[in-house]
């Protein structure tokens, strides 16, 4: 397996040489932060349009054909278009705020963003309670989307705003209870960690009956999260016309654009990294042939096609299903996932505490 | 009967009823001989006797009918009793002819202007009415924020009250004029408590083209080509309405080719406007993908339709005594291919929607609109047949080939919006078996039968309805043996359901007014007629 701290090593080792210490880590932080926005950005734009072909092909529609080859620049096209409107400011509101929002949820989910390994030697934020971390700045988008909502002066708006409250809240319970599962199977809360201790079996493979649980639990509850359908309440297009942001334009409107779908992506990947094994190869212990040849395959290619195999079945299911009513929702969360997931958080100590995993 | 009602034979006939005695034979029409569907109300100007009112009352057990009208003399006061607590569909239909004629209800909780501007001035549907008064409006409509109504005081004369419709500290939000879920311009004051529905205050008008007032200017002919452009789903239902209405009042019995490519049509165009309300209601609940097939199956029937009529939308395809042209010679081929592709993709529906669990959780006993509301409103098809109302004109009054066809009249009983929403899918099935029944058979014969081309009708009234997509639709003539007509209405089909929306919304969540909204199936342009 391909070890990309090699080259951040040398890089770090060539810096050092010719400057100070402090000159280089600011240089490189830098740099890393260039890199991440960047890889933000390309993500966005593969998430947009594989949205736009995925859910074609679910409407027995072609999609995007026109613009480049397969309607490939048609994304290009949207960010330019997006960029040369104007931002309009509605009458009445907090303009502070109201231009705020979006840079709080973009933030958050830059953040998120930054803490998912993608290869071996490829991690970011990466220390010893990388999950709590995660936890934490995720949840700083819902202060952004409340924001919104409240600063527009809108009804539309504040209702929208106060549904993402109710319903993003709720679902961080069992978002968080489902990792913990994990957590509690792997004892560390670092991802790369993580990632490390599946080296002989995916976490989905090894928890069994606990991990299936919880891994169907996050899918759902990270589903909610995003505010993706059938929980796409806070922005339901057919009753609130857009949600929270309906009285933004332009780029403001763009920012909270791309940051829903890459939260899509943070939270698949989330899902690829403590379920599926993030970057780790496909190994079955004693097919040590097999183990090898599989590791041949670079690590981004399979984190990558981890977390986009979870982005579709995300999207499978936001095309297919109707959108629930505000307070199924929270019966939902409150009634069904919490309990299943405590009851299956307590299964997974259980399991752990007799070695009942493989 | 009452004594003073004159019983006048002009076409259908009607009674005509003092309005000083109205009230009391409206009571005991309605209390004792159970006459309990007001199928139409129509404003009427009738010049020098005054304005009034005609209203065809029907018996829902014995299917009895009977049509009454009254008027008052005094035109610049005229003053007819409400009959809203009797026919709760009256309340709408009254508001409306208010707004046309200026007859002041008395007893009417609320009588605002229900489709013009609350600044709008005169009454336009009058014969007497002056066009110049009301200039080409560039400033904002104001909203009316409190409800006129007219008591009588005993010594005869009459006082004006005002009800406020909101409080001050209401959460009074917008749903529409322009909004995704109301299916064209249509506005919903919402007042919301929550996520909860308090009230609901229904602004329509904002397409109103005067239709019925367009009429009167043209002649029968002429009247034809607006039809289709009051329910365009229902094209052709409401143009066969019409054609049906002036035949009966010519005496012309068409053939029976004709009235077999007439049966054929109106139920090909249910199956399309049935497949427009499932695309509609899931697009609305957010399962975008079902939009698409609906969309998909759709394009089938309006191919054939287009084969035939050169239309899509609009077919303009009847006309008075027969249709505008033969079928085409693929017709029958295509047609008996659509039903073999449509009967298994029913299953289609049935796997991703109808069994869908969150479809279940949201339609099941959300928006409950009892029989008894259902009739009192007239809110019939569909909606009606979810409340357990057996309402199908076709089964009712039988008209072109509905008697000689089996068919099953569709009905559940809970009227929840799960139950209007299968309604319309059994429908559909039905519909393919009508048309399976009668399109080997189409009888040989003329499709265009001989008709003057100056058309007069004599003297008199006349009311024919059909089963649209939606409901029943009803075209009144009245002649006074012109080549024009004296005053026609069409009885809105979309009307009634948007009259039952704040009953059935209360205490509903916003998202529940939607799946309301969407499977009353109300088209706007035919509120707006």
């Amino acid at each position: 397996m391909f070890d990309f701290g090699i080259i951040t090593g040398w890089i770090h080792t060539q810096l050092t040489s010719v400057m100070s210490d402090q000159l280089a880590i600011f240089l490189e932080c830098v740099i890393v932060g260039v890199l991440l926005l960047l890889v933000y950005v390309i993500v966005a734009i593969i998430m947009i349009y594989m949205e736009r072909k995925v859910c074609a092909a679910f409407q027995c529609r072609l999609g995007p054909t026109r613009v480049g080859p397969w309607g490939s620049l048609q994304v290009f096209c949207d960010v330019f278009k997006m960029l040369t409107k104007e931002i309009i400011t509605v009458r009445h509101s907090d303009k502070f705020l109201y231009n705020l929002a979006p840079f709080i949820v973009i933030l958050a989910s830059v953040m998120a963003f930054a803490c998912i390994p993608m290869s071996r030697g490829l991690e970011i934020l990466d220390f010893n309670v990388g999950v709590f971390f995660f936890m934490a700045a995720s949840s700083i988008g819902i202060v952004g989307i409340l924001l919104a909502g409240w600063s527009s002066n809108s009804k539309f708006s504040l209702i929208g705003a106060m549904r993402s409250g109710a319903q993003m809240i709720s679902y961080e319970l069992s978002v968080g209870l489902s990792i913990l599962t994990i957590v509690v199977l792997t004892d560390t809360m670092q991802f790369s960690e993580i990632v490390m201790r599946q080296a002989d079996g995916w976490f989905i493979f090894k928890g069994h009956i606990p991990a299936v649980i919880s891994f169907i639990i996050y899918l759902i509850a990270a589903n909610a999260e995003v505010n993706r359908g059938p929980f796409d309440l806070p922005e339901a297009e057919s009753e609130l016309t857009a949600g929270y942001h309906t009285e933004y334009s332009g780029m403001h409107f763009g920012l909270f654009y791309v940051a829903e779908f890459v939260n899509l992506f943070i939270v698949s990947s989330i899902a690829a990294t403590i379920f599926l094994g993030g970057w780790m190869p496909l190994h079955i212990p004693g097919l040590d042939g097999f183990n090898a040849a599989m590791d041949w395959i670079p690590g981004f290619v399979w984190y990558f096609a981890k977390a986009f195999f979870v982005v579709w079945l995300l999207m499978w299911i936001k095309w297919t299903f109707p959108r629930l009513r505000i307070d199924q929702i929270l019966t939902l969360e409150w009634k069904y996932l919490v309990p299943i997931g405590l009851a299956n958080l307590l299964l997974m100590v259980i399991v752990v505490v007799f070695k009942l995993h493989f | 009967m009452e004594p003073s009602a004159v019983w006048s034979d002009a076409g259908d006939g009607m009674f005509r009823v003092p309005v000083s005695s109205f009230r009391t034979l409206a009571e005991k029409l309605r209390n004792e001989e159970g006459f309990d569907f007001l199928r139409s109300l129509t404003g009427m100007d009738w010049g020098e006797e005054g304005l009034g009112c005609v209203y065809h009352l029907e018996n829902t057990v014995t299917g009895e009918n009977v049509v009454l009208s009254t008027a008052d003399a005094d035109r610049d006061n005229a003053r007819v009793p409400s009959v809203h607590d009797l026919w709760k569909g009256a309340n709408f239909n009254e508001r409306e002819a208010y707004d046309f004629f200026g007859i002041r209800f008395v007893g009417h909780p609320d009588l605002r202007r229900l489709f013009l501007r609350d600044d709008w001035k005169g009454h336009p549907f009058r014969k007497d009415y002056d066009m110049s008064l009301n200039p080409l409006n560039m400033e904002n409509e104001g909203n009316e924020d409190e409800a006129p109504s007219y008591e009588m005081t005993p010594d005869g004369g009459y006082i004006l009250r005002r009800h406020p419709l909101f409080e001050d500290q209401e959460y009074v939000i917008n749903i529409g004029p322009q909004h995704p879920a109301t299916h064209g311009v249509l506005r919903f004051r919402v007042s919301l408590e929550g996520e909860t529905i308090k009230k609901i205050d229904v602004h329509s008008g904002y397409i109103h083209r005067g239709i019925e007032k367009l009429c009167e200017s043209l002649t029968y002919p002429q009247t034809l080509a607006l039809t289709d452009r009051l329910d365009y789903l229902g094209a052709m239902q409401n143009r066969h309405a019409l054609c049906a209405c002036i035949e009966k009042a010519m005496g012309l019995e068409v053939s029976d080719r004709i009235k077999c490519i007439r049966t054929i049509m109106d139920e090909l165009q249910r199956i399309d406007s049935h497949l427009l309300f499932i695309a509609c209601l899931s697009q609305d609940m957010g399962a975008l993908e079902v939009f698409f097939l609906g969309f998909r199956d759709r394009e089938k029937v309006l191919d054939i339709l287009e084969q035939t009529t050169g239309g899509r939308l609009i077919q303009t395809y009847n006309t008075i005594g027969g249709v505008q042209a033969d079928i085409h010679p693929d017709f029958v081929k295509k047609t008996k291919e659509f039903i073999r592709y449509m009967r298994p993709k029913m299953r289609e529906y049935q796997e991703i929607f109808t069994d869908n669990v969150i479809v279940r959780k949201r339609l099941t006993g959300t928006g409950i609109l009892s029989r008894e509301d259902a009739i009192s409103f007239g809110a019939t098809g569909g909606s009606g047949r979810a409340s357990g109302w057996a309402c199908d004109v076709r089964k009712r009054h039988p008209y072109a080939m509905y008697d000689k066809v089996d068919f099953e009249e569709i009905t559940f009983t809970s009227g929840d919006c799960f139950d209007r929403y299968m309604v319309r899918v059994k429908e559909i099935e039905q519909s393919l078996n009508i048309i399976e029944q009668l399109i080997d058979n189409i009888p040989e014969g003329e499709w265009q039968m001989k008709v003057k081309p100056v058309i007069k009708l004599p003297e008199g009234s006349w009311y024919t309805a059909v089963e649209g997509s939606r409901g029943e639709f009803g075209v009144f003539i009245e002649s006074r043996g012109d080549k024009f007509p004296y005053r026609v209405k069409f009885r809105s089909t979309g009307l009634p359901l948007v009259s039952c929306i704040d009953t059935i919304s209360r205490n509903a969540k916003i998202a529940d007014l939607i799946a309301i909204g969407g499977t009353l199936d109300y088209v706007v342009p035919d509120i707006d007629r």
